[in-house]
């Protein structure tokens, strides 16, 4: 559990609402996030008023939020579904941003205690993580524990952490034809550890419970890659593993950490997977192409913020992976447009 | 597409040997033996080859002490450490076996959180017996564990993986720190109990540590050289950790897996962190060269087999590890003496067991 202490005014919570009725979400979050400011977002394509229960401080957007500052031109990123989320990364000022799935409660740890997710991410970014080697007692920051014997000295005080990934309980974040294999597959093994993903080592990151330093890595974290069938499903996604690469690429080069494990958050059930494999296929197969891309992506030492680097990747995007996919050039231009979108309110 | 459940069959009883070091006793091995009974050991006794060590009773084993090492390598026993643990690797050169398991005599069976004793060696089978994932991190850890797959985002292209070549197990209780931490942490216990195993990928290296650990003697035995350390070198405690950065260039290269993780074994003894300053205080500044050294280690396309890779990497630690210190220039030296001993041992024409060790069967 945290042992920091954390300065809550440092802090957004981002609610991308998928659905209407978000009470009982927000009353199993309610001790930790009422202590917390919070941006719920609407799905723009989501019709009616969405209901909040009281007792919380937050910000709400909707489509004509989004439509007033992002404008309706064609070349206009979409911000449907899981990506409405971006919409409150962008409207944020906080120094922290932490998001999590409306259909996520919070977890109960192996001694049944309730998981502060939040207290948790903000710990994973407000300690160094160690990414030039790799600890194998995980997290030395951690209390309890410390560096291994062999880890070199010159690199004990670590780098900053920009992102944090967390886990999942119950319903695992797996991709449609493996759960549609194993349709009993429930994640019930709670692994007590929080680690550094060591540099250049890609990963599939999940948007389903995440927590990033707005100010190191925001404009990484961006909606840029949507599927032509994209559903409301994360089966039926891969806008987040895409951002996912986007931001450890950037992290990579300028230094900066990402770490994996805790905090877990129960996952409810919800969605067929054998339906969403109708849609989800593209997803999967374009996976094959994005992988070894982002591996061998290399950004230039010019790129020196995390703009930079978006609109360097993106250009190559558009340079190697466009040609193949109408999907990928569709991503590089909503990359760019999202950094200018980013610099501009910024600006205002 | 579905990570297989491969569950632990015959137990590799002919397969695997367990090699043991020693100076003292063998007194842990009673607690072991629900698990390791089964097992044939290669014990290799340090220090005075005129004491005698008691093996318990029920064991099958063969015991080699320094005279034995000495007459059946002459003069390449030169490369074997003396008082130091690292002779540990002679008798992953003198084992017949595919696999290897090697433990410390201070280290129990651990409890898993629900108050089980942990088969360690079973775990490090599962581990050794299904494949690594290297090239891509998956957040759910080892995929092919029961309950847990390839998280979304997964290349369906990755998702056979590599075979395993190393199973680094972890430890409760006395944790591995190296002396400065001991001395600021003297009472710090490692009592968190993580439920995971994982590959640690491409081009990431890590601090091996030989007290726990298992491997595929096959794949990557000869890169398990544990260096010159002990009586009359200017270094200790660093044995394992150089035979782990060795291997894991070389797994690199080759695309074998390294898994790190469960299984847990109970430390025991915490050593003195004096003595152990003095041993490893040249180690906290060589290996600020040494780090970088194996983080841009690329072999030639010709070092095709492990031993061509062992070979080509003593010649770069000659070249570019002289200069920190005469002694890599030795340890280079006797990297190359290993593999000529390794190849005599095990080249085709040795196919029994050599005369004169002191085995007993059961």
């Amino acid at each position: 559990m945290s042992e920091i202490s954390i300065n809550h005014d440092e802090v957004d919570i981002v609610i991308g609402a998928l659905q209407l009725d978000l009470t009982s979400f927000m009353e199993e979050w309610k001790p930790v996030f009422s202590l917390f400011h919070l941006i719920i977002v609407q799905d723009p394509d989501l019709k009616g008023k969405l209901e909040i229960p009281a007792g919380f401080n937050y910000d709400l957007y909707t489509k004509s939020d989004i439509d007033g500052v992002v404008g309706l031109s064609s070349n206009a990123i979409s911000f449907s579904g899981y990506s409405c989320r971006y919409f409150g990364y962008l409207m944020s000022h906080k120094k922290y941003i932490i998001a999590i799935d409306d259909d996520c409660i919070p977890a109960k740890d192996s001694a049944g205690n309730f998981v502060d997710a939040v207290a948790q991410h903000i710990t994973n970014l407000s300690t160094p993580a160690t990414p030039f080697f790799f600890n194998t007692l995980y997290d030395p920051f951690c209390k309890g524990t410390d560096f291994v014997r062999g880890y070199p000295f010159s690199l004990r005080s670590g780098v900053d952490c920009g992102l944090s990934c967390g886990l999942w309980l119950n319903l695992a974040d797996l991709d449609a034809p493996t759960q549609a294999l194993k349709p009993e597959l429930r994640n019930t093994r709670y692994v007590d550890a929080v680690l550094t993903v060591p540099s250049r080592t890609m990963m599939p990151v999940s948007g389903i419970n995440i927590a990033f330093n707005r100010e190191l890595v925001g404009p990484a974290l961006l909606p840029a890659f949507r599927l032509a069938k994209e559903g409301n499903l994360r089966w039926e996604t891969v806008e987040d593993i895409w951002t996912g690469m986007c931001v450890k690429v950037v992290c990579d080069h300028l230094r900066l950490g990402v770490k994996s494990g805790l905090p877990y958050v129960w996952r409810k059930e919800r969605g067929n997977a054998i339906e969403s494999l109708k849609k989800e296929w593209e997803g999967v197969k374009l996976m094959e192409d994005i992988v070894p891309f982002f591996q061998s992506l290399r950004l230039s030492t010019s790129a020196a913020t995390a703009e930079d680097c978006v609109s360097e990747i993106a250009a190559v995007v558009k340079e190697k992976l466009a040609p193949t996919n109408p999907v990928f050039a569709r991503a590089a231009e909503n990359m760019l447009e999202w950094v200018k979108l980013w610099k501009r309110v910024r600006t205002q | 597409m579905t990570a297989p459940v491969i569950p632990v069959a015959p137990p590799l009883k002919d397969e695997l040997d367990i090699v043991i070091p020693t100076i003292r006793n063998l007194d842990f091995l009673e607690m072991w033996r629900p698990f390791f009974q089964p097992y044939h050991l290669i014990i290799v006794q340090d220090g005075d080859p005129t004491k005698i060590i008691k093996v318990p009773e029920g064991f099958d084993y063969e015991l080699y002490n320094r005279n034995d090492i000495n007459r059946i390598l002459g003069p390449k026993a030169s490369c074997i450490s003396f008082k130091d643990s690292a002779c540990r690797c002679f008798g992953f050169m003198i084992s017949k076996k595919k696999y290897i398991y090697t433990i410390d005599d201070d280290c129990f069976v651990a409890k898993d959180p629900t108050g089980k004793d942990i088969n360690a060696l079973q775990q490090h089978i599962h581990n050794l017996l299904t494949p690594s994932t290297p090239f891509f991190f998956n957040t759910l850890y080892d995929p092919y564990r029961e309950g847990a797959d390839f998280v979304r985002g997964y290349p369906f292209s990755m998702r056979e993986g590599v075979p395993t070549a190393i199973s680094h197990g972890l430890w409760l209780n006395i944790p591995d720190y190296d002396a400065p931490t001991q001395l600021v942490k003297p009472r710090e216990r490692n009592t968190r109990y993580v439920d995971a195993v994982m590959t640690i990928p491409k081009r990431t290296i890590f601090p091996m540590c030989g007290m726990n650990l298992g491997f595929d003697r096959e794949l990557i035995g000869p890169a398990m050289y544990f260096g010159l350390m002990g009586d009359g070198q200017p270094i200790g405690r660093y044995d394992d950790m150089w035979a782990g950065w060795c291997a894991k260039v070389i797994c690199d290269h080759l695309s074998l897996g390294v898994k790190t993780g469960l299984p847990y074994i109970w430390h025991s003894k915490a050593s003195n962190p004096f003595v152990n300053l003095k041993k490893e205080y040249k180690g906290i500044y060589w290996q600020e060269e040494i780090i970088p050294f194996f983080q841009s280690v690329t072999f030639s396309k010709e070092s095709t087999t492990v031993q061509k890779c062992y070979i080509e990497l003593s010649k770069m630690v000659k070249e570019k590890l002289s200069p920190v210190d005469p002694y890599f220039q030795k340890l280079a030296d006797a990297m190359l003496t290993w593999i000529e001993a390794w190849e005599e041992l095990n080249s085709p024409a040795k196919s029994a067991p050599a005369a004169n060790a002191d085995t007993k069967k059961k």
